[in-house]
């Protein structure tokens, strides 16, 4: 199913080269450079409007980037229409929850599947024995990512009746449905209590022993410190610092940037 | 969230696997029951009723042959035809096309002109019927699907004038007078157009048609919702709730588009048929604005997206100016009146896509844990299954819907 399996994968899953995006006067993203090797898990940080979601956008191919590259797989992907990127195995996550909130948990997490289901049109209409194997495989394929997410509530319950953690679950779940090799997740603890985000921190190490590869956006310091085993600081759309947890911690640019400089 | 999530097994370790299906996906850990009486599941009980009405439909000659009845019924069916068509376009793949009836005419006139001129007959006419929607659909959506919302409403209007208003001023379409003498339909040596007699029954022309008539909406209506089921009905629904996350789960939301709309397109185009069949001929007057706005009356009425809601839209839609016949010139004004208060009180439509009647809500699929584990299953899961089961045992089963 996934084109390449995980031995056979690149040292480096992503290089983005120099990334920027404009828009009008304002330099959203302005020169971010980073890479990422299979089954890494590297925090995206800074303050608000600091640019890291237009940067996910530009990697994910919502945005045409101003300038820079972006390679996936060693493919360039730089400008690539969203579903294509999606279909070569980078998944996301929306910072404002974006499930589809007229489908049901179940067919939520199957929209993930739509590259991977070989069924034609015929085979729907006519209910084909391949399309009852593609239904049947992807419903089994869905409720077991929703279990290995701990989504707990039914399958059947429509997005809107959701608690706030389930819903991020069901949206985590679907991006994993997607069979990504490369998961980019966009403030994933926003909104969580303490134990949710315990909760979370634990679901993203089980998917990084799956041997995906993880991207996050995160204001909790606590969590990023945590989890990641690398972490980009960007400030103004500028990267400013990309090291170790302790090597960032210590970085008198990211320090300055998130409590200012002394006034002397 | 407070639970947590089981650490997968050591086998899973570092590289995927697909399950028994072929999914790359971890194997569920609990298993899935359905709850409830066998008729009392959503999908049983809505597949029988459906079967109950399309019996009653199509049994209705037996009921009365009453020929100015079975006139506005065969429309009815029509109408139930179309509007599932533009339910497919509207309430599946949410694109709000004001035009709709253009495909409509199209449908009409391509077999006007080949019953007429070409003297075709319906088996080879359908082919092309399909191919020339197919076209259409492609011609007028390929540019007009880039817009969204708003701007795609506008756009879709001018085109189903644009159609109409062609029709009107070319010779093959017979301008204004428009296409008369349309045969009804004959095929495999069934002819519609004379009384047919099966088993000492004699089935008038006007009869034998409608039950054609109801036949063909049964497999439009059943095709749509198994579209809207499969694995493209999905993506038409992902890209109306939210076209950026479509996209981002590997839809190529402008592709899905365009098949709900070319989708959309055949199935105008094959009540278009029926309907020019039906009256006999087909003229310009027919698909003005006011159908187009009509038929999606009947969508957003039933509910968008939901099939028992347009089949309910379509037939007040059709048959509500008829049964309000003895209020005289007042009638139109007053199916006016009773339209604007439903939507009032029941703006999501009659009956919702999300909606289930309230004596199938006991049905759900609930989760159990795996007991009877096969020798292979188990290794996979004896880390799994203690931790998992033990913290949902406690937690209720989130709303039954």
């Amino acid at each position: 199913m996934t084109d390449a399996p995980y031995p056979t994968e690149p040292a480096v899953i992503l290089q983005v080269n120099d990334l920027a995006v404009f828009f009008g006067g304002v330099r959203a993203v302005d020169g971010l450079t980073f890479s990422v090797k299979p089954r890494e898990i590297i925090s995206v940080i800074g303050p608000n409007g600091a640019g890291k979601t237009s940067a996910f956008n530009c990697i994910t191919g919502f945005y045409r980037p101003s300038r820079g590259t972006v390679i996936f797989r060693h493919e360039n992907i730089t400008g690539m229409r969203p579903s294509k990127v999606a279909r070569r195995g980078m998944s996301r996550t929306f910072q404002n929850l974006r499930l589809f909130r007229d489908m049901s948990v179940l067919d939520n997490v199957r929209t993930g599947l739509h590259a991977r289901l070989a069924e034609s049109f015929i085979d729907t209409a006519l209910h084909t024995p391949r399309y009852r194997r593609a239904e049947r495989g992807s419903i089994d394929a869905a409720r077991g990512w929703l279990d290995f997410v701990g989504y707990a509530s039914s399958e059947e319950a429509f997005v809107a009746e959701l608690p706030y953690g389930e819903q991020r679950r069901v949206e985590i779940a679907r991006a994993l449905a997607a069979d990504p090799t490369l998961l980019l997740l966009d403030e994933p603890g926003a909104g969580l209590n303490r134990n949710e985000k315990q909760g979370l921190a634990e679901l993203i190490r089980g998917i990084q022993n799956l041997g995906i590869a993880i991207v996050l956006i995160e204001h909790d310091m606590g969590l990023v410190m945590d989890i990641s085993e690398r972490v980009v600081v960007m400030n103004y759309g500028k990267e400013i610092a990309d090291g170790t947890p302790a090597e960032v911690k210590a970085d008198p640019a990211v320090i300055e940037a998130y409590l200012g400089t002394e006034e002397t | 969230m407070a639970r947590l999530v089981p650490p997968p097994p050591p086998e899973h370790a570092g590289a995927r696997r697909p399950n028994v299906w072929g999914f790359m996906a971890p194997p569920p850990a609990f298993e899935r029951v359905e709850t409830g009486p066998y008729l009392l599941r959503p999908r049983v009980f809505m597949n029988a009723l459906g079967a109950i009405c399309f019996a009653f439909a199509f049994l209705l000659p037996f009921i009365t042959i009453n020929a100015y009845v079975i006139s506005i019924a065969t429309s009815a069916v029509i109408y139930i035809m179309l509007a599932s068509g533009l339910n497919i376009v509207v309430g599946y793949a949410g694109l709000l096309d004001l035009g709709y009836v253009a495909f409509f005419a199209v449908g009409a006139y391509t077999w006007g002109i080949m019953s007429t001129r070409l003297h075709w007959g319906m088996i080879e006419s359908i082919p092309v019927v399909l191919a020339i929607c197919v076209v259409a659909g492609i011609v007028i959506g390929g540019p007009t699907l880039r817009l969204r919302s708003d701007y795609l409403a506008i756009v879709t209007l001018g085109f189903g004038e644009i159609i109409r208003i062609t029709a009107n001023n070319i010779q093959v379409t017979g301008g204004p007078q428009g296409i008369y003498g349309i045969p009804k339909f004959s095929f495999l040596g069934l002819d519609l157009s004379v009384p047919i007699t099966i088993g000492g029954i004699v089935f008038q022309p006007a009869v034998s048609y409608y039950m054609f008539c109801v036949f063909c909406m049964a497999v439009a209506v059943l095709l749509a919702a198994r579209l809207a089921k499969g694995r493209m009905g999905r993506a038409w629904k992902a890209v109306r709730d939210d076209e950026d996350a479509a996209e981002a789960m590997g839809i190529n939301t402008y592709a899905t588009k365009l098949t709900a709309y070319i989708t959309g397109a055949v199935w105008g185009g094959m009540a278009g048929v029926l309907m020019g069949s039906h009256l006999g001929s087909v003229a310009p007057g027919s698909f003005v604005f006011l159908q187009s706005a009509l038929v999606l009356m009947a969508v957003v009425l039933g509910g968008m997206g939901s099939t028992p809601g347009i089949v309910i839209g379509a037939l007040v839609i059709s048959l509500g100016p008829e049964l309000l016949r003895g209020f005289g010139n007042g009638r139109y004004f007053l199916f006016g009146v009773l339209l604007i208060v439903c939507m009032l009180f029941r703006p999501q439509g009659v009956w919702p896509s999300t909606w289930r009647l309230p004596f199938l809500r006991s049905a759900r699929v609930e989760r159990v844990d795996i007991l009877d584990d096969s020798a292979g299953n188990l290794l996979d899961r004896t880390d799994l299954t203690p931790q998992a089961g033990d913290d949902t045992s406690a937690e209720p089963q989130g709303g039954g819907r």
